[in-house]
C-alpha cells in the first residue's frame, strides 16, 4: 500500500555476493513535533564484514538510526550509503529484526521462512534455500508447524531464518533477543554470530546489554543521547564464540560498565522498547 | 546413581513427581452437545403448544388455532412432501444470496481502507453512521422508484442492510493488525499488492466473516418485509398469502422454515470463522 515495486531489488542468482560497507554520512533527525532533533551529525563508517554493536540509553536513537539503515526511515539531513548507493526505500539486500519476532501467525514455519523469495517472485529458489536455513537455525524438524505453537527463542529464530532467506548484505537487530530469557538469549547470540561471521554478513545490532554487545560485536559504537550521538566506540578482538567467563572478556565487559557508571539506567529487559518509529 | 548423591557443584537431583490423574469428564460433552440443546427446543415447543392451547380454549381466538404446534407440523409436512416449499425457499435465498454479495463486494474494499487510513476513516464518520442508523426498510420506496424490478429493489435493500457490519468488522480488523507486520513485509520486498494478498487479506479474514455473520443476520431479517411487496415469489410473499387465505397453520408453517434456515445460515457462517481463524488457543 503506497509502495512501488523496486526494479532493483530483486537479487539474481548470478549477482555476487557483497557485504555491505556503510558509511553514514553527517545523519540529523528531526521528528516532527519533537523541539529537539533526535540524532545530530552523526558519522561512523563500517567496514564490510564487521559486526558493530550501537549502545546507549533508551531513547537516544538507537532505533531511529537503525531503521534508517534498513531504508525504512529517510533522515532530515544526510544520508546513510551501502557500498556507494544512498539508501532512500527498504530491500531485501539489508533486513531488519526486531524485539518481537513478527510472525505472520497464519503461516507456517516454512512459508514465514520463504515470504521474502515469494515477494521477490523467487519460487524456484524456495526448496533449495529455505530447508538448509532451517536446519542452520534449528528448526528443520518443525517447518511445517503452525508459529504460533513454538516458544519465543523458536520464534526468533524463524525471525532469523527469515531474514537471510533473501540472502541480505546486511542484518539489522533491534534488541532482537531482549525478550527471551537468560539461556535461550545466550545460545542464540552465538548463533547468530556463528552465521554471520561465517556468511561474511555485516552486521549492526542495537542492545541495551553490555555483556550482549562484547559478546557479539567487532566494535561496540556508544550513544549519547539528547541529541543522539556516536560519542565513543571500542573494539572487541576476541575469537568467536566468545566465552564470557573469560578474563579478556570480563574486562571489556567491566570497561564499559565503567564508562557508563551512573550515566545510564540499568538495562531493561522487557521493556517496552519496541520502535515506535512510523517506517515512512 | 542414587537420589542423595550430592554433586561438586551442590546441585542435588529431586525425586520425579508424579501427576495425579483426573476423572475423565464425558458427561460434560454429551450435555453440551445434545442434552441442554434438547431442553432448550424442548421447552420452546413447551410455550408454543401452551400458547396454542390458549388459542385454542379461547372463543375470542379459536379461528387461529390453527398456530399451535399440531396443525402448523402437519402443513410443514405436507409442504415439504408437496415440494411447495422449496420454490419460495430458493427465491428468497437467490436474494439474500445476491445482496449480500454486492454488500461483501462493496463493504470488504471499503472497509480495508477507512481501516488503513485514519483519514478515510475521519472523513466518512459522520455520513457512514448516519446513513447506517436510517432502517433499510426506509429506502423502500426509492428503491422501488430506482430499480426497474421489485428483484433488484429486495436486492438492493438487502445489500444497504448488508454492508455496514461488514464494512465496520473489515476495518476493525484492518486496524488491529500489528504496524510491525507491515513493516517486516515492506521490509521483505512486498509490493502493494503483495501487501495486500499475503499480509492484509489473510490478517482480518476471520474478521470479515465475522461481519458477513452479522450482516446475514440482518440480512434474513429485512428480507421478510421486503418480500411483503410487489414481488410474488420467496417466503416473505408466502406469508403474506397465507395470511389472506387464512391458511395460518401453513403461516406458522413458513415461519418455521424462515426461523430454521436462518439457524443454519448463522451456523454455516460459524464455521467459516472457524475455517479461517489463525489464532490458535493456547
Ligand atoms: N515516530 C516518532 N515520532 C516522534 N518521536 C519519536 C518517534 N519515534 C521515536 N521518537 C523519539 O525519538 C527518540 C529516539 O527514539 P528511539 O530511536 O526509539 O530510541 P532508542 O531506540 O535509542 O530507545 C525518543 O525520544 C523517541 O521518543
Ligand atoms: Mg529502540
Amino acid at each position: 500500500m503506497g509502495i512501488e515495486r523496486d526494479s532493483s531489488k530483486a537479487i539474481g542468482e548470478g549477482t555476487p555476493f557483497m557485504p555491505a560497507f556503510i558509511s553514514i554520512d553527517y545523519i540529523t533527525h528531526h521528528y516532527k513535533g519533537q523541539s529537539k532533533p533526535t540524532l545530530e551529525a552523526v558519522e561512523a563508517t563500517i567496514e564490510a564484514g564487521q559486526t558493530v554493536a550501537l549502545i546507549g540509553r533508551s531513547g537516544c536513537g538507537k532505533s531511529t538510526l537503525l531503521h534508517m539503515l534498513a531504508g525504512l526511515l529517510q533522515p532530515s539531513e544526510g544520508c546513510v550509503r551501502i557500498n556507494g548507493r544512498q539508501i532512500t526505500r527498504p530491500s531485501p539486500k539489508w533486513n531488519m529484526m526486531f524485539q518481537k519476532p513478527s510472525l505472520y501467525p497464519w503461516m507456517s514455519v516454512r512459508e514465514n521462512t520463504a515470504l521474502g523469495l515469494l515477494f521477490q517472485g523467487q519460487k524456484q529458489l524456495i526448496a533449495e534455500r529455505v530447508d538448509p536455513l532451517l536446519e542452520t537455525v534449528g528448526l528443520r524438524e518443525l517447518a511445517d508447524t503452525n508459529v504460533q505453537r513454538l516458544s519465543g527463542g523458536q520464534q526468533q529464530r524463524v525471525a532469523l531464518a527469515r531474514s537471510l532467506a533473501t540472502q541480505p548484505e546486511l542484518l539489522l537487530l533491534d534488541e532482537p533477543f531482549s525478550a527471551l530469557d537468560a539461556f535461550t538469549r545466550t545460545a542464540l547470540q552465538d548463533q547468530v554470530t556463528g552465521i554471520v561471521k561465517d556468511k561474511g554478513l555485516t552486521m549492526v545490532m542495537v542492545t541495551h546489554d553490555i555483556e550482549e554487545a562484547v559478546a557479539m560485536a567487532d566494535r561496540v559504537l556508544i550513544m549519547s543521547a539528547n541529541p543522539g550521538r556516536i560519542e565513543n566506540e571500542m573494539s572487541v578482538d576476541l575469537t568467536y564464540p566468545r566465552n564470557r567467563s573469560a578474563p579478556e572478556f570480563v574486562a571489556l565487559r567491566e570497561q564499559l560498565m565503567k564508562h557508563f557508571g551512573e550515566t545510564v539506567e540499568l538495562p531493561q529487559r522487557n521493556s517496552k522498547t519496541e520502535p515506535r518509529i512510523k517506517a515512512a | 546413581m542414587s537420589t542423595d548423591t550430592v554433586n561438586a557443584a551442590g546441585i542435588r537431583p529431586l525425586p520425579t513427581a508424579r501427576r495425579k490423574s483426573w476423572p475423565a469428564g464425558w458427561m460434560e460433552p454429551l450435555r453440551q452437545g445434545l442434552i441442554y440443546p434438547a431442553l432448550g427446543i424442548g421447552g420452546l415447543l413447551a410455550v408454543w403448544w401452551y400458547g396454542g392451547w390458549i388459542i385454542a380454549n379461547n372463543d375470542d381466538l379459536y379461528a387461529f388455532a390453527d398456530f399451535a404446534p399440531g396443525p402448523t407440523f402437519a402443513a410443514l409436512y405436507q409442504m415439504v412432501a408437496s415440494g411447495a416449499v422449496w420454490d419460495p425457499i430458493a427465491s428468497s435465498l437467490s436474494r439474500v444470496g445476491f445482496g449480500l454479495l454486492w454488500a461483501i463486494l462493496i463493504g470488504v474494499p471499503l472497509g480495508i481502507g477507512i481501516g488503513y487510513w485514519a483519514v478515510a476513516r475521519q472523513i466518512t464518520h459522520v455520513p457512514f453512521q448516519f446513513l447506517r442508523m436510517i432502517s433499510p426498510l426506509a429506502w423502500m420506496p426509492i428503491a422501488v422508484l430506482a430499480f426497474a424490478t421489485w428483484d433488484a429493489a429486495i436486492i438492493f435493500l438487502i445489500a444497504v442492510a448488508a454492508v455496514w457490519p461488514i464494512t465496520y468488522a473489515t476495518a476493525h480488523g484492518v486496524q488491529k493488525i500489528d504496524p510491525l507486520w507491515f513493516k517486516v513485509a515492506r521490509n521483505l520486498g512486498a509490493d502493494s499488492p503483495q501487501m495486500l494478498r499475503r499480509i492484509v487479506l489473510p490478517a482480518v479474514s476471520q474478521d470479515i466473516f465475522a461481519g458477513i455473520r452479522l450482516a446475514v443476520g440482518v440480512a434474513w431479517i429485512v428480507l421478510v418485509p421486503a418480500e411483503y411487496l410487489g414481488v410474488t415469489s420467496g417466503l416473505g410473499y408466502a406469508i403474506n398469502d397465507a395470511r389472506d387465505t387464512l391458511e395460518y397453520d401453513k403461516l406458522a408453517a413458513i415461519v418455521l422454515v424462515i426461523g430454521m434456515i436462518g439457524y443454519l445460515l448463522d451456523a454455516v457462517c460459524v464455521k467459516l470463522i472457524k475455517r479461517t481463524s489463525w489464532r490458535q488457543a493456547d
